[in-house]
């Protein structure tokens, strides 16, 4: 099975080369359906129709199984479900289920084809992204991430309602002895013409005996009744009243409570320890020492926290340079030949039309970043009688089954896995070393169940961060807009880095390099986009908007800069570039309304960007003021396309979300590394956003694209160029490294 | 020790050095009280004591005298708070972490400034970060409470 797995792994990360791995499988298997994980764990009177629909005698409940992290996916996952089924979503209940590969992402490595842009509809295109989700469904990755949960759902979840509503129905017409087109179906119950009416959570049993069609007809978009409405969140009350749970809120008999503490030299080994001091401290059951650290389990979870740092430890070097500095360096020197990782887009002849032209040119740069969920990391887990339950916060829940056969050797019907509320993911909970860690305490502490919280400072010094990243353009104007433009990016490899986590080497482009940057849909007739790759360092992950977080940046700071030397509006020499309409008509949503080109008041400074990250052409107006007391972010106006609005007012909440998240990284954030160590610690020297600073952001969405796309990360890429620009529009300043408070004052 | 928790009182046995936070969340098993940052920077650990807002995971539990109010004393989902139906009707919450420390704020600002400005906002919710970044809702709803107590309908 390990073998098994590792091919599995490792097709998934490959992106272009997980087709082969799937096509080698055999196409055959993807018609095969997985096994319904629900059927499993019935109790008596209790029944599951899909996989994602289960009715007993109390009512109704829909599995949303994706990652709940702030998003609203579960509201609207299930919103697809309802409309299908004719219920109500204040009627039913909805559950994330069990981690299972018949909860896979089918579409999530369509975005990843290393040169085939998202606004590229040819045939070759639409059927290499189609091929995708056969490894994907081969694959059975039950995955949160890519903003692909909805795109992913849209037809699916609509199906499972949908066939649900066909059983149930069908077992009412058997009842009744009528014919099926004679019922009709309203809120939970099956009506017949005589206003005979059943109630579905009385029908189930027998409608989990009918054949379901495998394609049952869906809605037309005309009869919706939940969808293309906003609904109030499933999860709105339980997250204003406390009693949602979260992670850190599972609560079992006897529970112990533990922390870790392990080498800040990210990847370093522990040489020795010495618990003597700890293990006499109050509360303290166990001291666990790791090859690379130390678990304390206590009865109390500051008791554990205390003693964590009462342990001596001789900490093993760290496998990278000593300090950020040096790891920037590095990034800059590897704007080399050597490490050239792709080049996806290459028009015209760059080198020929920069010969002659005069050249506008700069280099930018962007620092490590760190997730800092307001929810620090943590697991329960409880072995005992050869089983394992482990309940975490888990983009990626189906990897706890490997977890759990690494290091307990257990088969996958031995592993429960509870995945509650997540406090904040944005990338992190992808990453599965706290989950390890809490199984491996389970191991040692056999019998009994344990929490295990990190600390803010373990979280926020033990991340996998948004790598640091540089870029270098070389351009020329002509007639006001770009004709040459040669953009390189350099940054460290978030793929490979998470496949050396699991001992596995990179194969291919990592398209993440260059993301957002060399499949915008411009058209500039010669433009070519470079990626280099450096080597690795402090690890990397994915961190909400990944490539596009920093690229987005680069590539629109760079048309600003453009614009400014052909004397052009940044606005007007974007649209009369853009190549793609649903783009072109986001941006000029945008400037209508900002009313863009008003006048503004003294001091004021107004910047846009562009940014098509995820499938969603996304763009952005800020307007900053010099107050004297500093800079003040006035107000922020987004324009989205999103293809298909299933809920405007959890798109504008995400969107505001983006932002925001965007503003703080650009504002003020930034991880460094002195003596192999991160630096910062806790929110004192990792500052966010807070409500003083945070503008009224005004939000619209679109729907003229193609395909209907997920909004969890496309508002963020933008946030930070059009802020950039807007203080040079205010300032004449031209800010090229993040943060911005490196330069200016925020007021 | 004694410790009174939304109208309850509770026999403690801990350090008295323990942080309010984790006699709470671990020993009384009340988690709407959330763990942030551990050091008063994040806002999520924030309880009322006596009425005023204090960030329980740098309180000593030994030290407190007055009586405890957590996000499950404030209101319930049956009963909710005017701040509390607020977050709702606005729909404020993301992932909702910070969501109980926020309101817990709201709610003493409110108690203490009915008709707050803008610039009030922010110098009584500025301790409370959000990392989904739900400011202009938790403004939005502020006001909303704020018109809601005013009015008596809350």
């Amino acid at each position: 099975m390990g073998r098994l797995r590792t091919i599995t792994r490792r097709t998934l990360l490959i992106g272009s080369a997980a087709i082969v791995g799937g096509v080698a499988i055999g196409y055959w298997r993807y018609k095969t359906p997985y096994k319904n994980p629900l059927l499993e764990d019935l109790d008596d009177g209790e029944a599951a129709l899909t996989p994602y629909v289960r009715i007993d005698a109390d009512g109704i409940t829909v599995i949303a199984p994706r990652a709940e992290m702030g998003q609203g996916v579960s509201t609207t996952l299930a919103a697809l479900v309802a409309e299908e089924l004719d219920v109500a979503l204040e009627d039913i209940n909805v559950e994330h289920g069990p981690a299972s590969k018949a909860y896979f992402n089918g579409v999530v490595l369509e975005e990843g084809l290393p040169g085939i842009a998202t606004t590229n509809e040819e045939w070759l295109a639409r059927n290499l992204r189609s091929f995708t989700h056969v490894p994907a469904k081969f694959l059975g990755l039950q995955i949160t991430g890519g903003s692909s949960s909805i795109p992913d759902g849209y037809v699916k979840m609509r199906t499972a309602g949908a066939a649900a509503r066909h059983a149930l129905v069908a077992a009412a017409a058997e009842r009744l002895g009528v014919d099926r087109d004679s019922l009709r179906t309203e809120n939970g119950y099956v009506i017949a013409g005589d206003g005979t009416s059943l109630a579905y959570t009385e029908l189930a049993e027998a409608a989990a005996e009918v054949d379901l069609p495998s394609e049952p007809e869906l809605k037309d978009p005309s009869e919706w009744k939940l969808l293309g409405r906003s609904q109030q969140r499933v999860d709105v009350v339980g997250k204003s009243t406390g009693t949602a749970e979260f992670g850190v809120d599972v609560r079992l008999p006897n529970m112990l409570y533990a922390t870790v503490r392990m080498n800040p030299r990210l990847g370093g080994a522990m040489n020795g320890h010495d618990a003597s001091r700890a293990e006499s401290m109050t509360g303290v059951e166990r001291i666990i020492p790791f090859d690379d650290g130390i678990a304390v389990v206590a009865t109390n979870t500051w008791y554990a926290l205390q003693a964590a740092q009462a342990v001596e430890c001789d900490w093993g070097d760290a496998p990278y340079p000593a300090t950020s500095d040096e790891m920037l360096e590095s990034v800059r020197n590897s704007f080399d030949r050597e490490f050239e990782d792709s080049r996806f887009r290459d028009d015209g002849d760059v080198e020929t039309a920069l010969i002659e032209a005069d050249i506008v040119e700069a280099e930018y740069s962007v620092p490590f970043l760190a997730h800092a969920t307001m929810e620090p990391m943590n697991a329960v887990a409880w072995y005992r009688d050869g089983k394992l339950d482990v309940w975490a916060g888990s983009q990626l829940p189906t990897q706890v089954y490997t977890l759990a056969d690494e290091i307990l050797g257990l088969d996958e019907e031995d592993v429960e896995v509870h995945v509650p509320y997540m406090g904040g993911g944005f990338g992190r909970r992808a990453e599965f070393d706290f989950i390890a860690q809490a199984i491996r305490i389970a191991e040692v502490m056999e019998g009994t169940p344990v929490k295990l919280t990190w600390s803010r400072e373990e979280d926020m010094t033990h991340d996998f961060y948004r790598p640091a990243a540089m870029a270098r353009f070389r351009g020329a104007v002509a007639d006001g807009v770009p004709v040459a433009c040669d953009l390189e990016l350099a940054t460290l490899s978030v793929l490979e880095s998470q496949m050396g986590r699991i001992g596995i080497p990179m194969m291919g482009p990592d398209v993440s390099i260059v993301q957002a940057a060399w499949d915008q849909p411009y058209t500039i007739e010669n433009y070519r986009v470079t990626g280099y790759r450096t080597p690795a360092m402090l690890p990397v992950s994915s961190w909400r908007a990944v490539g596009a977080s920093q690229n987005g940046f680069f590539h629109e700071c760079m048309l600003d800069e453009l614009a400014h030397a052909a004397g052009a509006d940044p606005v007007e020499m974007r649209v009369q570039m853009m190549n793609h309409e649903p783009s072109r008509e986001v941006l000029m949503a945008v400037a209508e309304m900002a009313d863009w080109g008003a006048p503004l008041p003294e001091g004021h400074g107004r910047g846009v960007a562009f940014v098509m990250s995820f499938g969603v052409p996304t763009a952005e107006i800020v307007e900053v003021a010099d107050t004297g007391n500093g800079l003040k972010i006035v107000k922020v106006w987004a324009a989205v396309d999103v293809g298909v609005a299933l809920d405007r007012r959890n798109l504008e909440a995400q969107v505001q979300s983006g932002v925001n998240f965007g503003l703080a990284a650009a504002m003020m954030s930034e991880v460094t590394v002195r003596e192999g160590v991160v630096e910062q610690t806790n929110f004192h020297n990792y500052n966010s956003i807070r409500i003083n600073q945070a503008p009224p952001i005004e939000v619209r969405v679109l729907e003229n694209g193609s395909r209907i796309r997920g909004i969890g990360e496309p508002g963020l890429p933008p946030a930070a160029p059009a802020l950039v620009n807007a203080i040079f529009a205010a300032t004449g300043e031209r800010i090229r490294e993040l943060p911005l408070s490196k330069h200016v004052r925020f007021a | 020790m004694q410790i009174v928790v939304n109208g309850e009182t509770h026999e403690v046995s801990v350090d008295p050095a323990m942080p309010l936070l984790w006699v709470l969340r671990d020993e009384l098993g009340i988690t709407g009280t959330k763990f942030g940052c551990g050091i008063a920077m994040c806002g999520a650990c924030t309880v009322h004591i006596d009425g005023r807002p204090m960030r329980s995971c740098s309180l000593p539990v030994g030290a407190v005298t007055g009586e405890v109010t957590t996000i499950e004393g404030l209101g319930t989902s049956e009963a909710m708070h005017a701040v509390q139906e607020a977050w709702v009707e606005n729909q404020v919450a993301q992932c909702g972490y910070c969501q109980s420390g926020q309101i817990m704020s709201a709610a003493s600002l409110l108690s203490r400034n009915p008709e707050p400005t803008d610039d009030d906002i922010d110098i009584a919710m500025s301790g409370n970060v959000c990392r989904c970044g739900t400011y202009p809702r938790i403004r939005a709803a502020i006001h909303s409470a704020a018109t809601k107590l005013r009015e008596g309908s809350g």
